[in-house]
């Protein structure tokens, strides 16, 4: 069984989730590192992911869209936060629009991946996925903020 | 119920619950009705910050509000608060499956491998 742990925090809205996997740590993170490799895991089959840009250090942007079964085609990014290769990686991953840019009043998931050496070889790695509070929620709230919350929704199928 | 939580908003849901004195209403409100003006004495706000929470809390349909009199009583709504656990368990499976293709792809490594 590669997931070997997984724990829900509804306060903290938080999903982690713990993998082992007979791979060097180097190896796993090749997984992220690598948009090739990247675009064969992050999406399902029926909405296979494409990265566009792919800039992985501290600020960076990571771009991808995906075709869904009716060729739409949703559209997410990542903002870089942490990079610690090939140990840390902490991402901010949005929605964007078509022009790449970030959907702001669209929902915003945090992941922070750590991948450790495992005593009996092999990778030990934990992915802890928060949806993120968009702070400032009164002006959110006032702005229209269920009509993009709706156009979002029809979204969130395609990148989840 | 799968309709009924994308008619529900599901990020509603998780932005209304992304604030502690929120979460802490939702709490309180769960194992009964809780009139506002006697949630409002848990808090360091005004009672218009409070009523300003519960009505994020309303229209994220986590709780229920309803008149008695000149109270407004406040009640934990269940049904929502398991549809966002449901969320935290379709994540889970997202990545259940993104790890389960990982590993295929690091078995391909190992196959590879073998042949050469």
């Amino acid at each position: 069984m590669t997931v070997t742990n997984v724990l829900k925090d509804l306060d903290a809205l938080t999903v982690t989730v713990t993998a082992e996997f007979d791979a060097s740590t180097e190896r796993v993170w090749q997984l992220w590192e690598d948009p090739r490799q990247l675009e064969r895991w992050w999406g399902p089959p029926t909405y296979p992911a494409t990265f566009v840009d792919h800039d992985l250090t501290v600020g960076g942007r990571v771009t991808y869209f995906m075709t869904g079964p009716d060729g739409d085609q949703p559209r997410g990014i990542w903002r870089v936060v942490e990079v610690d290769k090939p140990r840390r990686l902490e991402i901010e991953n949005g929605f964007a629009d078509e022009s790449g840019k970030l959907v702001v009043d669209a929902p915003l998931m945090i992941m922070r991946v750590a991948l450790t050496e495992r005593d009996a070889g092999g990778t030990r790695m934990t992915i802890e996925t928060s949806f993120a509070s968009r702070g400032d929620m009164d002006r959110v709230l006032t702005m229209g903020f269920e009509e993009g919350i709706t156009a979002a929704m029809g979204q969130i199928d395609g990148i989840l | 119920m799968v309709v009924e939580l994308v008619e529900n908003s599901i990020d509603q849901v998780f932005q209304a619950l992304a604030d502690s004195t929120r979460r802490d209403i939702v709490r309180r409100s769960l194992d009964g009705e809780h009139s506002v003006s006697t949630l409002a004495h848990h808090y360091p706000m005004s009672f218009a910050a409070v009523q300003k929470h519960v009505s994020v809390l309303e229209r994220a349909e986590l709780i229920t509000k309803r008149r008695h009199g000149r109270e407004q009583l406040v009640r934990g709504n269940v049904q929502t608060i398991r549809g966002a656990y449901e969320q935290l368990e379709q994540l889970e499976q997202v990545w259940r499956s993104r790890i389960g293709r990982m590993e295929e792809i690091l078995t391909e490594d190992l196959n590879e491998g073998a042949l050469t």
